[in-house]
């Protein structure tokens, strides 16, 4: 009954597209989203001019920045669009944003053929030196950022700090242990073995995982996500001309962008972040349950965030993500929950956010090849940590 | 070497208090609940009458993470990084270093009070331990 109320559900996913994903990749960012960009419309059986909305999170960050080199005002101008509505910008709920904006769009009545796309290109950024990949490094001499201003000064400038923290507090107050929190890396490294565009295709053993470099206590190299050069992109359509095109429709059965915490990493709930914020009010929009999940894509960004998300999104009970994840084998393909199916960013890389969307389409539309779980039909995405949090829950027509 | 804060009407109090040995914090004169970061608004009633007070500068580590990755050639050391909570209202608190003791000294619920590091217009609030 939750259909004509919540009108996210009138919105369909019909395309996927990705470019290659480098470490790094010879190809300018342009290039990067012009592939995935027209994989993803080819694969809707769409045409460019066919798409009149384009969006993304976080759009052109900061002047070309390599975490969003790209932003929609370049999409659309490059592909020549008569565009009815575009969107980009940060302030939003976590890298899933642009995808809950384009399906509003549509929704709304604003546009009809949405391409939401993500382009990343921090791989090259390092290895040409050029030393714009941090955000904490952006703002001069001196820190007026809302967030960061309150961590530099103190030599936080990377938020693997604050997630250690979080870490911390998860194994300080539910007991969870640092061999649970690794069934997050090792899971997503056995997914990789088994996709070809994976960054990460060396076979990872416990014991790589407990001898990988110490970066932040309790957190390893391997809690950390691989930088790449990636885009992705998606094509969203109205639900009700979907049935119409090449792929059965990818329905968005609930949006989770609530955000009930302050913007700032250290005044968050410590142990589930902003998780819970999105997880209950995407599960308030609809009539499926948690039970209901056939496939989790989650946030990796950081080890601990996917066990939060695990939670927030009521996969697990509060605090039992590291009992849930033991062994791995609940979590494994052939598990009861198949969760970051292609490596995720820890081994597949760092697409920021719509990797997990690209890849629940992939699973819900068959085409996981070696990776493939059985007859998916509802998968649930998230993004974001700290006080960023977003989540998507897709249901095959 | 630390990266300073830019100064403003309202961070200013916070961050310059150590000049007279007060860590300040903002605080709502209606409702008289303490909130950070200072704001010229307070969070829980939205009054517009609040100010930064000076506090006890005692607290206790939330939680605390030890870095050991070498960001720049000066963070090559191992430093502590924690979240501590002030003793005068649940919830208070902010991020910070532990200093004067080894890393492996620091735990959980240890408690701290305020010590203040100059640099240039800044006093940064850290903590070491308490010693009673």
């Amino acid at each position: 009954m939750t259909g004509a109320r919540f009108l996210e559900k009138n919105v369909a996913i019909v395309g996927i597209g990705q470019s290659e994903v480098g470490r790094p990749s010879s190809r300018s960012a342009m290039q990067l989203t012009v592939d995935a960009a027209l994989e993803a419309i080819a694969d809707a059986g769409l045409q460019p001019k066919d798409i009149d909305g384009v969006c993304s999170w976080p759009g052109d960050n900061s002047n070309g920045s390599s975490f969003s080199p790209v932003g929609p005002l370049a999409v659309l101008s490059m592909f020549g669009l008569d565009c009815n509505w575009f969107s980009g910008g940060y302030e939003a709920a976590g890298p899933l944003a642009g995808v809950m904006n384009g399906a509003m769009a549509i929704a709304s009545g604003m546009a009809n053929n949405v391409l939401v796309f993500r382009t990343i290109t921090e791989s090259s950024n390092r290895t040409s030196g050029s030393k714009d990949q941090s955000l904490a490094a952006k703002s001069g001499p001196r820190d007026g950022n809302f967030m960061w201003q309150w961590c530099t000064p103190f030599n936080v400038l990377s938020v693997v700090n604050i997630t250690a923290m979080y870490a911390a507090a998860h194994m300080d107050k539910y007991g969870t242990t640092p061999e649970q929190l690794a069934q997050i890396a090792l899971n997503a490294r056995r997914n990789a073995l088994l996709n070809p565009k994976a960054v990460m295709r060396k076979p990872m053993t416990m014991d790589d995982y407990f001898n990988s470099k110490m970066i932040s206590t309790p957190l390893r190299m391997f809690d950390c996500d691989v930088h790449c050069d990636a885009s992705t992109a998606i094509v969203l359509t109205r639900r009700d001309r979907a049935r119409d095109l090449r792929n059965p429709p990818v329905r968005i059965e609930a949006i989770g962008a609530a955000m009930n915490q302050p913007y700032l990493w250290d005044q968050v709930d410590l142990t589930a972040n902003a998780t819970a914020d999105a997880g209950n009010a995407m599960w308030a929009r609809t009539d499926f349950k948690p039970s209901d999940v056939d496939t989790a894509q989650l946030y990796d960004g950081f080890s601990i965030l996917t066990m939060m998300w695990l939670e927030g999104l009521g996969l697990c009970p509060r605090g039992g993500s590291g009992a849930f994840v033991e062994g791995g084998g609940r979590i494994a393909l052939d598990g009861a929950l198949p969760l970051n199916t292609n490596g995720g960013q820890l081994s597949g890389g760092r697409t920021h956010g719509m990797g997990y969307v690209h890849e629940a389409c992939t699973q819900l539309w068959g085409r996981g090849g070696d990776r493939q779980i059985r007859d998916p039909r509802v998968a649930v995405c998230a993004s974001g940590g700290g006080p960023l949090a977003g989540s998507l829950l897709l249901v095959k027509d | 070497m630390r990266k300073l804060p830019l100064l403003n009407a309202e961070t200013r109090p916070f961050w310059t208090g150590g000049e007279v040995g007060e860590l300040r914090m903002h605080r709502c004169d209606d409702c008289r609940r303490y909130f950070h970061p200072p704001a010229p608004v307070c969070r829980d009633c939205t009054s517009l009458k609040v100010g930064p007070v000076p506090v006890s500068g005692r607290g206790r580590v939330l939680t605390f993470t030890i870095n050991r990755q070498a960001w720049t050639p000066e963070l090559a050391d191992p430093y502590v990084v924690a979240i501590v909570e002030l003793e005068e209202q649940e919830g208070l608190r902010f991020l910070s270093n532990i200093v004067n003791c080894p890393a492996e000294a620091v735990a959980m619920g240890m408690p701290v009070s305020v010590v203040f590091e100059r640099v240039e217009d800044v006093w940064i609030p850290l903590f070491e331990r308490a010693t009673s």
